[in-house]
């Protein structure tokens, strides 16, 4: 069994690494922690560059959990990624960010993390980045 | 004395308050296109050029006027930023911009790229002031004969000389000529191509070439590789500079101004060769040779001063001969024939009030434009986050609309599919666009003006050569068509043997 981290280079991609590292530790499984853009635009913040991602190996490498990071390019949206993942890998557990949107954000654009909690068909743990209320 | 008090004249027209919106909007979406690659002003001026058919000439051209600026400032922040040149201007500032930006300079770089084109943009509109009236004066001087030789030159020069390989070249001016060619012989009333299509006795229209080849093309090509790996954006605050980087830009942006006019005013100069020349100066004159490669502030502020002084030198063969040397200019030229203004010597007898609020315009644009980027460098640099499927779909909605506006016919839509395709094979194959879109746009003038010479001389050739101005024009062609041969088979072998 694996616990799936949706990663972003952001505090609450952040937070959510944390608190997947936790849980896999917790329950004793592998991490697979997933960074998705569609790849359409020219510039995506939300996919992860190769300093971020040399990051998050070294820290997953200092704290010994097996951990694979993958990273997603040209498919769908994040969270169609992210809910297909976790029915092929075998997966316990989702870790996703939350951040604060404001309604019609939402209604324009809709939420991925909306579109995970509800379409995932295994447990989803959502956390919010430190000090963010 | 005269023209100063027509400029006069020309500001206070272009300060009405209608106009001055339109210069900004213009600006505005001069630089966003410029910013994003891909999506060129040229592309842009023939958007909007049905959109602007309710409008009076003047308004129009302030509005592209500053859309061609425009491009010019926006392409520096994507080079800088992103190390993806906007434009093909920009691919010079893209070598020492981008390093600037990474050992974290990009406020610097930003800041020179943008006063540097605003004093390059400045420099070089005073310049088309002084110049293009003599241009004029010559220009009017000249005959059928010489017209066709000059034409003759562009058609030469912008397949040889610019892009990499002169066969490419030859191929899309050829491809642009025929489709100039189709409709009625203005002779002998003879159809031509028209394929026994009614509606294209009239030949195509120019917009819907334009709008087919740049937009159409470039967002066939996009959609087939749409899918690419993001890259990052460098993080910057507002571009300022210190004192010591006023003293490396000042001379760096005077001789980037000296380059890039008169390369924009030849007939094929373009603004592409100037921003080359700017940066290998540059890079020989520089006191820090060894920030060269690492992010050196000169080899930004030279180049994208070339960049704008050449803008600026295009529009005096555009406005004073009708001759246009790059892609906008093309473009532009063709929105003149559309509101039926003749671009040429007579343009500033006939239309001088148009003429010098369009240059007045320049002037106020440019402003307009320091005062846009120099705060709002990072704001555009969020432009690139569009998903392309959204800004894509907008382009082609606006292509079709724009088409099928110009003669309000279906057919023109057919037109504009068929030649999106052929824009996206070009681009797969390499050929370059410019020459293409120069062979429609003058090739039915290169044809008038070569048949009104046969015509004075009764059908001898010797008709072509009229006086000393297409002798020298002949010598020219002549010249760069041989040139690149004898470089090839007497100059290499030479360089060969001593090696």
């Amino acid at each position: 069994m694996t616990v799936l981290v949706g990663y972003v280079p952001s505090p609450e991609g952040e937070a959510a690494l944390r608190a997947g590292i936790d849980e896999a530790r917790l329950r004793d499984e592998k991490l697979l922690v997933v960074n998705t853009s569609r790849g359409d635009a020219l510039v995506d913040p939300r996919f992860a560059q190769e300093p971020d991602l040399a990051h998050v190996r070294e820290d997953l490498a200092a704290l010994g959990v097996e951990f694979d990071l993958r990273q997603v390019l040209g498919g769908g949206d994040a969270a169609e990624e992210i809910i297909e993942l976790a029915e092929q890998a075998d997966v316990s557990l989702v870790v996703i960010g939350l951040r604060r949107r404001s309604a019609v954000g939402k209604l324009i654009m809709g939420s991925a993390a909306q579109q995970i909690l509800l379409g995932a068909g295994c447990p989803v743990l959502a956390v919010k980045a430190a000090g963010q209320e | 004395m005269d023209n100063l008090n027509n400029l006069m004249q020309g500001f206070a027209d272009v300060l009405a308050p209608m106009n001055l919106l339109l210069a900004l909007i213009g600006v505005v979406i001069g630089t966003a296109v410029g910013v994003l690659p891909g999506i060129g002003p040229a592309m842009t001026v023939a958007l909007l050029l049905p959109v602007t058919y309710g409008m009076e000439p003047v308004q129009a051209f302030i509005m592209f006027a500053g859309i061609f600026y425009g491009g010019m400032y926006g392409g520096s922040t994507t080079s800088i930023l992103l190390n993806t040149p906007g434009e093909s201007s920009s691919v010079v500032t893209a070598i020492e911009g981008n390093k600037m930006a990474k050992a974290g300079r990009a406020a610097q770089a930003l800041a020179t790229a943008a006063i540097g084109s605003f004093v390059a943009g400045t420099i070089g509109t005073l310049l088309l002031v002084l110049v293009t009236p003599v241009v004029v004066d010559f220009a009017v001087s000249l005959g059928a004969p010489d017209y066709f030789a000059l034409m003759l030159l562009s058609f030469i020069a912008v397949t040889s000389v610019l892009g990499s390989s002169r066969i490419r070249g030859l191929i899309s001016l050829l491809l642009g000529l025929t489709i100039g060619l189709v409709g009625i012989d203005a002779v002998s009333g003879q159809q031509r191509l028209t394929l026994g299509i009614p509606q294209l006795a009239d030949g195509i229209d120019v917009v819907v070439v334009a709008v087919g080849i740049f937009a159409v093309g470039e967002a066939l090509w996009v959609a087939a590789h749409l899918r690419r790996r993001p890259a990052e954006v460098i993080p910057v605050g507002r571009p300022w500079m210190g004192q010591k980087d006023w003293k490396r830009s000042w001379k760096p942006w005077l001789r980037g101004t000296a380059f890039g006019f008169p390369f924009g005013a030849l007939p094929a100069g373009g603004a592409e060769i100037p921003t080359f020349l700017s940066y290998a100066t540059e890079k020989r004159l520089t006191k820090h040779p060894e920030e060269f490669g690492k992010g050196a502030i000169e080899g930004v502020a030279g180049p994208e001063a070339a960049n704008n002084a050449s803008a600026a030198g295009t529009l005096v063969p555009m406005l004073a001969i009708g001759l246009p040397t790059n892609a906008t200019a093309a473009v532009m030229l063709a929105a003149f024939q559309s509101y039926g203004i003749q671009p040429g010597p007579l343009l500033f007898e006939r239309e001088a009030s148009l003429v010098w609020v369009l240059i007045a315009s320049l002037f106020i644009g440019n402003l307009l434009l320091l005062l846009l980027n120099l705060p709002l460098a990072p704001a555009w640099a969020k432009l690139l986050q569009i998903p392309r499927p959204y800004l894509y779909a907008g382009i082609l909605f606006f292509a079709s609309m724009g088409a099928y506006a110009v003669n309000a016919q279906p057919l023109d839509l057919f037109l504009l599919l068929v030649l999106g395709i052929l824009g996206f094979a070009m681009r797969r194959f390499g050929l370059p666009v410019l020459p293409l879109i120069v062979g429609v746009i003058l090739g039915p003038r290169a044809e008038l003006q070569g048949r009104r010479s046969l015509q004075l001389s009764g059908g001898e050739l010797s008709g072509l050569v009229g006086g000393p101005v297409s002798y020298a024009v002949y010598t020219t062609i002549a010249l760069v068509l041989v040139w690149p041969l004898v470089r090839k088979f007497a100059v290499r072998p030479l360089r060969e043997r001593s090696a």
